[in-house]
Protein backbone atom coordinates (compact mmCIF):
# COMPACT_ATOMS: atom_id res chain seq x y z
CA UNK A 1 0.00 0.00 0.00
CA UNK A 2 2.48 2.44 0.90
CA UNK A 3 4.49 1.67 -1.85
CA UNK A 4 2.48 0.26 -4.26
CA UNK A 5 -0.21 2.98 -5.01
CA UNK A 6 2.89 5.68 -5.51
CA UNK A 7 4.21 2.74 -8.59
CA UNK A 8 1.12 2.99 -9.64
CA UNK A 9 0.73 6.30 -9.83
CA UNK A 10 3.89 6.80 -11.51
CA UNK A 11 3.20 3.93 -14.04
CA UNK A 12 -0.09 4.36 -15.31
CA UNK A 13 -0.09 8.72 -15.54
CA UNK A 14 3.85 8.03 -16.91
CA UNK A 15 2.54 5.54 -19.40
CA UNK A 16 -0.43 7.90 -20.30
CA UNK A 17 1.44 10.68 -21.03
CA UNK A 18 4.17 9.28 -22.93
CA UNK A 19 1.54 8.03 -25.49
CA UNK A 20 -0.46 10.97 -25.49
CA UNK A 21 2.86 13.17 -27.92
CA UNK A 22 1.51 10.62 -30.33
CA UNK A 23 -2.24 11.00 -30.40
CA UNK A 24 -3.19 14.11 -31.75
CA UNK A 25 -6.72 14.22 -30.86
CA UNK A 26 -9.01 16.81 -29.02
CA UNK A 27 -9.62 14.03 -25.94
CA UNK A 28 -5.87 13.23 -25.79
CA UNK A 29 -4.60 16.73 -25.52
CA UNK A 30 -7.67 17.63 -23.32
CA UNK A 31 -6.64 15.28 -20.60
CA UNK A 32 -2.86 16.15 -20.59
CA UNK A 33 -4.04 19.76 -20.37
CA UNK A 34 -5.89 18.90 -17.47
CA UNK A 35 -3.53 16.99 -16.06
CA UNK A 36 -0.65 19.67 -16.74
CA UNK A 37 -3.07 22.22 -14.64
CA UNK A 38 -3.02 19.46 -11.65
CA UNK A 39 1.43 19.26 -11.93
CA UNK A 40 0.81 23.40 -11.46
CA UNK A 41 -1.38 22.99 -8.42
CA UNK A 42 0.23 20.45 -6.12
CA UNK A 43 3.54 22.55 -7.70
CA UNK A 44 1.82 25.62 -5.83
CA UNK A 45 1.10 23.43 -2.08
CA UNK A 46 4.76 22.58 -2.30
CA UNK A 47 5.35 26.60 -2.89
CA UNK A 48 3.16 26.87 0.51
CA UNK A 49 5.33 24.52 1.92
CA UNK A 50 8.69 26.63 1.04
CA UNK A 51 7.40 29.71 2.18
CA UNK A 52 6.15 27.98 5.59
CA UNK A 53 9.76 26.98 5.59
CA UNK A 54 11.00 30.27 5.11
CA UNK A 55 8.96 32.04 7.41
CA UNK A 56 9.50 29.12 10.50
CA UNK A 57 13.38 30.15 9.94
CA UNK A 58 13.54 33.32 9.84
CA UNK A 59 11.24 33.33 13.01
CA UNK A 60 13.50 31.25 14.94
CA UNK A 61 16.70 33.61 14.28
CA UNK A 62 14.48 36.63 15.63
CA UNK A 63 12.95 34.27 18.63
CA UNK A 64 16.28 33.02 19.99
CA UNK A 65 17.72 36.64 18.91
CA UNK A 66 20.55 34.70 16.90
CA UNK A 67 23.61 36.91 14.60
CA UNK A 68 22.05 39.25 12.08
CA UNK A 69 18.44 38.37 13.37
CA UNK A 70 17.09 42.23 12.49
CA UNK A 71 17.80 41.17 8.61
CA UNK A 72 15.57 38.49 8.79
CA UNK A 73 12.94 41.02 10.00
CA UNK A 74 13.37 43.03 6.82
CA UNK A 75 13.03 39.37 4.65
CA UNK A 76 9.46 39.00 6.73
CA UNK A 77 8.36 42.70 6.36
CA UNK A 78 9.13 42.35 2.69
CA UNK A 79 7.80 38.93 1.52
CA UNK A 80 4.30 39.65 3.15
CA UNK A 81 4.54 43.22 2.08
CA UNK A 82 4.98 42.53 -1.66
CA UNK A 83 2.96 39.49 -1.45
CA UNK A 84 -0.02 42.16 0.26
CA UNK A 85 0.58 44.17 -2.92
CA UNK A 86 -0.05 42.02 -5.31
CA UNK A 87 -3.12 40.23 -4.35
CA UNK A 88 -4.86 43.06 -3.18
CA UNK A 89 -4.01 45.27 -5.95
CA UNK A 90 -3.12 42.90 -9.04
CA UNK A 91 0.02 41.91 -10.62
CA UNK A 92 -0.39 45.19 -12.97
CA UNK A 93 -0.58 47.93 -10.03
CA UNK A 94 1.77 50.44 -10.28
CA UNK A 95 3.46 49.82 -6.47
CA UNK A 96 3.92 46.06 -7.72
CA UNK A 97 5.04 46.88 -10.43
CA UNK A 98 7.53 49.25 -9.21
CA UNK A 99 8.89 47.16 -6.33
CA UNK A 100 9.98 44.75 -9.13
CA UNK A 101 11.44 47.42 -11.52
CA UNK A 102 13.54 48.83 -9.00
CA UNK A 103 13.43 46.23 -6.27
CA UNK A 104 13.96 42.84 -7.77
CA UNK A 105 15.36 43.56 -11.06
CA UNK A 106 18.15 45.93 -10.66
CA UNK A 107 19.50 43.05 -7.60
CA UNK A 108 19.65 40.32 -9.82
CA UNK A 109 20.71 41.98 -12.70
CA UNK A 110 23.70 43.40 -10.30
CA UNK A 111 23.84 39.76 -8.82
CA UNK A 112 24.64 38.18 -12.49
CA UNK A 113 26.66 41.49 -13.18
CA UNK A 114 29.10 40.84 -10.20
CA UNK A 115 29.44 36.73 -11.37
CA UNK A 116 31.75 38.84 -14.39
CA UNK A 117 34.47 39.25 -11.57
CA UNK A 118 34.10 35.83 -9.77
CA UNK A 119 34.30 34.02 -12.91
CA UNK A 120 37.50 35.89 -14.21
CA UNK A 121 38.67 35.24 -10.75
CA UNK A 122 38.07 31.12 -10.84
CA UNK A 123 38.96 31.45 -14.62
CA UNK A 124 42.20 32.97 -13.48
CA UNK A 125 42.95 29.35 -11.10
CA UNK A 126 41.50 27.48 -13.44
CA UNK A 127 42.35 27.94 -16.90
CA UNK A 128 46.11 28.25 -16.13
CA UNK A 129 47.56 26.19 -19.39
CA UNK A 130 48.84 23.37 -17.68
CA UNK A 131 47.66 20.85 -20.10
CA UNK A 132 47.16 20.83 -24.00
CA UNK A 133 43.08 20.26 -23.16
CA UNK A 134 43.54 23.41 -20.65
CA UNK A 135 45.34 25.05 -23.02
CA UNK A 136 42.74 24.74 -25.60
CA UNK A 137 39.86 26.12 -22.84
CA UNK A 138 41.96 29.05 -22.00
CA UNK A 139 42.91 30.17 -25.80
CA UNK A 140 39.05 29.43 -26.77
CA UNK A 141 37.95 31.41 -24.13
CA UNK A 142 40.46 34.11 -24.50
CA UNK A 143 39.90 34.59 -28.39
CA UNK A 144 36.12 34.37 -27.93
CA UNK A 145 35.88 36.78 -25.41
CA UNK A 146 38.59 39.20 -27.63
CA UNK A 147 36.48 38.14 -30.49
CA UNK A 148 33.25 40.13 -29.54
CA UNK A 149 34.70 43.49 -28.03
CA UNK A 150 36.11 46.54 -30.32
CA UNK A 151 39.81 45.85 -29.00
CA UNK A 152 39.74 42.67 -30.80
CA UNK A 153 38.79 44.11 -33.91
CA UNK A 154 41.69 47.11 -33.05
CA UNK A 155 44.56 44.47 -32.67
CA UNK A 156 43.67 42.18 -35.44
CA UNK A 157 42.46 44.93 -37.96
CA UNK A 158 45.86 44.11 -40.28
CA UNK A 159 45.40 40.59 -40.95
CA UNK A 160 43.24 39.15 -43.51
CA UNK A 161 40.16 38.72 -42.73
CA UNK A 162 39.90 35.44 -41.86
CA UNK A 163 42.60 35.39 -39.53
CA UNK A 164 40.69 38.59 -37.34
CA UNK A 165 39.81 37.90 -33.60
CA UNK A 166 36.00 38.21 -34.63
CA UNK A 167 35.96 35.54 -37.75
CA UNK A 168 37.62 33.11 -34.89
CA UNK A 169 35.97 33.87 -32.89
CA UNK A 170 32.73 33.08 -34.93
CA UNK A 171 34.42 30.01 -36.25
CA UNK A 172 34.75 28.87 -32.75
CA UNK A 173 31.03 29.38 -31.70
CA UNK A 174 29.45 28.30 -34.53
CA UNK A 175 31.42 25.44 -35.52
CA UNK A 176 33.55 23.08 -32.70
CA UNK A 177 30.97 24.54 -30.21
CA UNK A 178 28.31 23.13 -32.54
CA UNK A 179 29.72 20.01 -32.50
CA UNK A 180 30.56 19.85 -28.52
CA UNK A 181 27.04 20.91 -27.79
CA UNK A 182 25.47 18.70 -30.44
CA UNK A 183 27.11 15.68 -28.32
CA UNK A 184 26.26 16.73 -25.24
CA UNK A 185 22.78 17.30 -26.08
CA UNK A 186 22.17 13.51 -27.98
CA UNK A 187 23.78 12.50 -24.91
CA UNK A 188 21.60 14.35 -22.44
CA UNK A 189 18.38 13.33 -24.86
CA UNK A 190 19.14 9.47 -24.12
CA UNK A 191 19.96 9.78 -20.19
CA UNK A 192 16.44 11.76 -19.73
CA UNK A 193 15.18 9.03 -21.40
CA UNK A 194 16.44 6.66 -19.91
CA UNK A 195 15.71 7.86 -16.39
CA UNK A 196 11.66 8.46 -17.41
CA UNK A 197 11.82 4.50 -18.45
CA UNK A 198 13.70 3.68 -15.15
CA UNK A 199 11.05 5.81 -13.14
CA UNK A 200 7.72 4.93 -14.61
CA UNK A 201 9.05 1.39 -14.75
CA UNK A 202 9.78 1.37 -11.20
CA UNK A 203 13.01 0.55 -11.65
CA UNK A 204 14.28 3.65 -10.44
CA UNK A 205 12.78 4.15 -6.41
CA UNK A 206 15.20 6.51 -4.75
CA UNK A 207 12.21 9.41 -4.45
CA UNK A 208 10.21 6.89 -2.66
CA UNK A 209 12.89 7.47 0.52
CA UNK A 210 16.27 6.64 1.32
CA UNK A 211 14.90 2.82 2.41
CA UNK A 212 12.58 3.05 -1.41
CA UNK A 213 9.72 3.62 0.57
CA UNK A 214 9.29 0.25 2.91
CA UNK B 1 16.71 56.34 -21.56
CA UNK B 2 16.07 58.62 -18.66
CA UNK B 3 12.56 59.02 -17.04
CA UNK B 4 11.03 62.01 -16.12
CA UNK B 5 12.56 63.64 -13.19
CA UNK B 6 9.53 63.52 -10.84
CA UNK B 7 9.65 62.94 -6.73
CA UNK B 8 8.41 59.51 -7.50
CA UNK B 9 10.59 58.66 -10.21
CA UNK B 10 14.22 60.33 -8.16
CA UNK B 11 12.91 58.17 -5.35
CA UNK B 12 12.31 54.82 -7.39
CA UNK B 13 15.36 55.09 -9.03
CA UNK B 14 17.50 56.05 -5.58
CA UNK B 15 16.41 52.85 -4.01
CA UNK B 16 17.88 50.82 -7.18
CA UNK B 17 21.07 52.63 -7.06
CA UNK B 18 20.81 52.33 -3.49
CA UNK B 19 20.43 48.36 -3.96
CA UNK B 20 22.58 48.13 -6.84
CA UNK B 21 25.76 49.86 -5.03
CA UNK B 22 24.98 47.68 -2.18
CA UNK B 23 25.39 44.56 -3.90
CA UNK B 24 28.42 45.81 -5.47
CA UNK B 25 30.05 46.53 -1.84
CA UNK B 26 30.45 42.67 -1.92
CA UNK B 27 33.17 43.20 -4.11
CA UNK B 28 35.13 44.36 -1.18
CA UNK B 29 33.67 42.32 1.16
CA UNK B 30 30.64 41.12 2.85
CA UNK B 31 28.88 44.01 5.06
CA UNK B 32 25.51 45.09 5.94
CA UNK B 33 24.29 46.83 3.08
CA UNK B 34 25.21 43.95 1.19
CA UNK B 35 23.24 41.46 3.69
CA UNK B 36 20.52 44.07 3.63
CA UNK B 37 19.88 44.18 0.27
CA UNK B 38 20.30 40.25 -0.05
CA UNK B 39 17.49 39.74 2.99
CA UNK B 40 15.29 42.22 1.28
CA UNK B 41 15.12 40.21 -1.87
CA UNK B 42 14.59 36.59 -0.73
CA UNK B 43 11.76 38.27 0.82
CA UNK B 44 10.56 40.43 -2.09
CA UNK B 45 11.24 37.89 -4.58
CA UNK B 46 9.20 34.95 -2.55
CA UNK B 47 6.15 37.72 -1.91
CA UNK B 48 6.53 38.16 -6.10
CA UNK B 49 6.01 34.77 -6.84
CA UNK B 50 3.14 34.23 -4.29
CA UNK B 51 0.92 37.02 -6.09
CA UNK B 52 2.04 36.07 -9.83
CA UNK B 53 1.11 32.17 -9.05
CA UNK B 54 -1.99 33.36 -7.26
CA UNK B 55 -3.15 35.46 -9.96
CA UNK B 56 -1.98 33.72 -12.74
CA UNK B 57 -2.50 29.91 -11.63
CA UNK B 58 -4.40 29.51 -8.55
CA UNK B 59 -6.99 31.44 -8.63
CA UNK B 60 -8.04 30.77 -12.21
CA UNK B 61 -6.94 26.86 -12.63
CA UNK B 62 -8.36 26.05 -9.28
CA UNK B 63 -9.87 28.30 -6.27
CA UNK B 64 -12.76 30.42 -8.48
CA UNK B 65 -13.79 27.16 -10.39
CA UNK B 66 -14.05 25.14 -6.74
CA UNK B 67 -15.40 27.60 -4.93
CA UNK B 68 -18.21 28.83 -7.34
CA UNK B 69 -18.84 25.17 -7.85
CA UNK B 70 -19.36 24.28 -4.16
CA UNK B 71 -21.27 27.17 -3.46
CA UNK B 72 -23.73 25.92 -6.09
CA UNK B 73 -23.92 22.98 -5.03
CA UNK B 74 -24.48 23.57 -1.26
CA UNK B 75 -26.72 26.47 -2.14
CA UNK B 76 -28.56 23.98 -3.88
CA UNK B 77 -28.31 25.46 -7.15
CA UNK B 78 -28.03 22.23 -8.82
CA UNK B 79 -28.36 23.32 -12.62
CA UNK B 80 -25.14 25.90 -12.09
CA UNK B 81 -23.28 23.10 -10.91
CA UNK B 82 -20.45 21.79 -13.54
CA UNK B 83 -20.14 18.15 -11.31
CA UNK B 84 -17.11 17.44 -13.86
CA UNK B 85 -15.55 20.42 -13.47
CA UNK B 86 -15.77 19.71 -9.61
CA UNK B 87 -14.36 16.56 -9.33
CA UNK B 88 -11.58 17.59 -11.29
CA UNK B 89 -10.71 20.34 -9.58
CA UNK B 90 -11.04 18.20 -6.24
CA UNK B 91 -8.34 15.64 -7.42
CA UNK B 92 -5.17 18.34 -7.32
CA UNK B 93 -6.53 19.99 -3.75
CA UNK B 94 -6.72 16.75 -2.24
CA UNK B 95 -2.99 15.52 -3.58
CA UNK B 96 -1.83 18.79 -2.91
CA UNK B 97 -3.11 18.85 0.72
CA UNK B 98 -1.49 15.37 1.12
CA UNK B 99 1.95 17.01 0.35
CA UNK B 100 1.49 18.44 4.02
CA UNK B 101 1.41 15.20 5.55
CA UNK B 102 4.92 14.41 5.42
CA UNK B 103 4.44 16.71 8.85
CA UNK B 104 2.71 13.81 10.51
CA UNK B 105 5.28 10.45 10.80
CA UNK B 106 2.26 8.05 10.69
CA UNK B 107 0.24 9.14 7.86
CA UNK B 108 3.45 10.66 6.00
CA UNK B 109 3.97 8.04 3.59
CA UNK B 110 0.64 9.64 1.87
CA UNK B 111 2.53 12.60 0.60
CA UNK B 112 4.28 9.92 -1.80
CA UNK B 113 1.14 10.30 -3.72
CA UNK B 114 1.20 13.46 -5.21
CA UNK B 115 5.16 13.21 -5.50
CA UNK B 116 4.59 10.15 -7.90
CA UNK B 117 1.92 12.30 -9.67
CA UNK B 118 4.09 14.82 -10.31
CA UNK B 119 7.04 12.46 -11.38
CA UNK B 120 4.44 10.26 -13.62
CA UNK B 121 3.81 13.77 -15.55
CA UNK B 122 7.28 14.96 -15.78
CA UNK B 123 8.43 11.33 -16.79
CA UNK B 124 5.68 10.75 -19.33
CA UNK B 125 6.53 13.91 -20.85
CA UNK B 126 10.46 14.74 -21.34
CA UNK B 127 10.55 11.11 -22.56
CA UNK B 128 9.66 11.05 -26.07
CA UNK B 129 9.60 15.18 -25.63
CA UNK B 130 13.75 15.18 -25.06
CA UNK B 131 14.08 12.02 -27.33
CA UNK B 132 12.87 14.24 -30.29
CA UNK B 133 14.26 17.47 -29.27
CA UNK B 134 17.63 16.66 -27.86
CA UNK B 135 18.79 13.20 -29.81
CA UNK B 136 16.60 12.85 -33.62
CA UNK B 137 16.71 16.62 -33.90
CA UNK B 138 20.24 16.69 -32.74
CA UNK B 139 21.59 14.09 -35.03
CA UNK B 140 19.17 14.95 -37.91
CA UNK B 141 20.53 19.08 -37.61
CA UNK B 142 24.21 17.27 -37.82
CA UNK B 143 23.54 14.88 -41.31
CA UNK B 144 24.41 18.17 -43.33
CA UNK B 145 25.80 17.82 -46.79
CA UNK B 146 29.09 18.26 -48.03
CA UNK B 147 29.09 20.85 -50.32
CA UNK B 148 29.71 24.17 -51.38
CA UNK B 149 33.23 26.14 -51.00
CA UNK B 150 36.13 24.38 -49.32
CA UNK B 151 35.57 26.30 -46.46
CA UNK B 152 31.99 25.27 -45.97
CA UNK B 153 32.73 21.66 -46.64
CA UNK B 154 35.81 21.71 -43.96
CA UNK B 155 33.12 23.19 -41.47
CA UNK B 156 30.53 20.58 -41.91
CA UNK B 157 33.26 18.24 -41.41
CA UNK B 158 34.50 19.34 -38.14
CA UNK B 159 30.87 19.40 -36.75
CA UNK B 160 30.03 15.99 -37.98
CA UNK B 161 33.18 14.36 -36.83
CA UNK B 162 33.49 16.46 -33.68
CA UNK B 163 29.68 15.45 -32.98
CA UNK B 164 30.53 11.83 -33.33
CA UNK B 165 33.92 11.98 -31.44
CA UNK B 166 32.12 13.81 -29.24
CA UNK B 167 29.67 11.25 -28.41
CA UNK B 168 32.95 8.41 -28.53
CA UNK B 169 34.39 10.07 -25.62
CA UNK B 170 30.99 9.74 -23.57
CA UNK B 171 30.72 6.30 -24.69
CA UNK B 172 32.19 4.33 -21.85
CA UNK B 173 30.96 0.58 -23.03
CA UNK B 174 33.92 0.28 -24.42
CA UNK B 175 38.14 0.91 -23.32
CA UNK B 176 38.89 3.94 -25.03
CA UNK B 177 42.23 2.36 -27.13
CA UNK B 178 43.04 2.43 -31.08
CA UNK B 179 40.19 3.70 -33.30
CA UNK B 180 37.57 4.34 -30.13
CA UNK B 181 40.30 5.94 -28.55
CA UNK B 182 41.61 8.22 -31.29
CA UNK B 183 38.14 9.44 -31.93
CA UNK B 184 37.78 9.91 -27.89
CA UNK B 185 40.83 12.27 -27.80
CA UNK B 186 39.82 13.89 -30.75
CA UNK B 187 36.44 14.52 -29.42
CA UNK B 188 37.78 15.97 -25.59
CA UNK B 189 39.97 18.47 -27.76
CA UNK B 190 36.70 19.67 -29.68
CA UNK B 191 34.74 19.35 -26.33
CA UNK B 192 37.59 21.61 -24.71
CA UNK B 193 37.11 24.12 -27.58
CA UNK B 194 33.55 24.48 -27.24
CA UNK B 195 33.65 24.86 -22.86
CA UNK B 196 36.22 27.43 -23.88
CA UNK B 197 33.77 29.15 -26.01
CA UNK B 198 30.69 28.78 -24.05
CA UNK B 199 32.75 30.50 -20.93
CA UNK B 200 34.12 33.02 -22.73
CA UNK B 201 30.55 33.87 -24.68
CA UNK B 202 29.22 33.47 -20.80
CA UNK B 203 31.49 36.35 -19.49
CA UNK B 204 30.90 38.03 -22.15
CA UNK B 205 27.20 38.25 -21.58
CA UNK B 206 28.13 39.11 -18.04
CA UNK B 207 30.20 42.08 -18.97
CA UNK B 208 27.42 43.49 -20.71
CA UNK B 209 25.18 42.90 -17.81
CA UNK B 210 27.79 44.91 -15.91
CA UNK B 211 27.77 47.36 -18.20
CA UNK B 212 24.07 47.92 -18.00
CA UNK B 213 24.04 48.59 -14.54
CA UNK B 214 26.90 51.14 -14.29
CA UNK B 215 24.47 53.17 -17.07
CA UNK B 216 21.64 53.15 -15.03
CA UNK B 217 23.85 54.48 -12.26
CA UNK B 218 24.65 57.13 -14.67
CA UNK B 219 21.23 57.55 -15.80
CA UNK B 220 20.23 57.93 -12.14
CA UNK B 221 22.47 60.87 -11.22
CA UNK B 222 21.85 62.22 -14.34
CA UNK B 223 17.83 62.15 -13.14
CA UNK B 224 18.52 62.91 -9.79
CA UNK B 225 21.01 66.24 -11.32
CA UNK B 226 17.95 66.96 -13.49
CA UNK B 227 15.70 67.03 -10.58
CA UNK B 228 17.62 69.32 -8.16
CA UNK B 229 18.55 71.68 -11.34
Amino acid sequence: MRREIPLLIVFVFGIFMMFQYFVPHRVSSDIYQELNNWTIIIGIFTMVIGIGSLLSVHYSRIRFKEDGWWYSIVTIVAMVGMALVGLIGGVNNDLFLNLYRFGLAPVTSTMFALLAFFIASAAYRAFRARTVLSTLLLLAAVVVMLGRVPVGEFLTNGLPEPLRLSKISEFLLYVPNTAAKRAIYIGVGLGVAAVSLKIILGIERTWLGGDGGK
Amino acid sequence: MVDQATLANVFWFTLAAYLTLSIFSFLYKDNPFYRLAEHLIVGLSAGYWIAILWHTSLKDLWLYPLVDNSVALFSGDFRAVEIWRLSLNVIPGVLGLFMFLRFFPKIGWLSRWPIAFYLAISAGVSLPLYLQSFTVEQMRASMIPLTGNPWEIFCNLIVIAGTICGLAYFYFSMEHKGLVGGMAKFGVWVLMIGFGSTFGYTVMSRISLLIGRFRFLIDWCTLVVNYFK
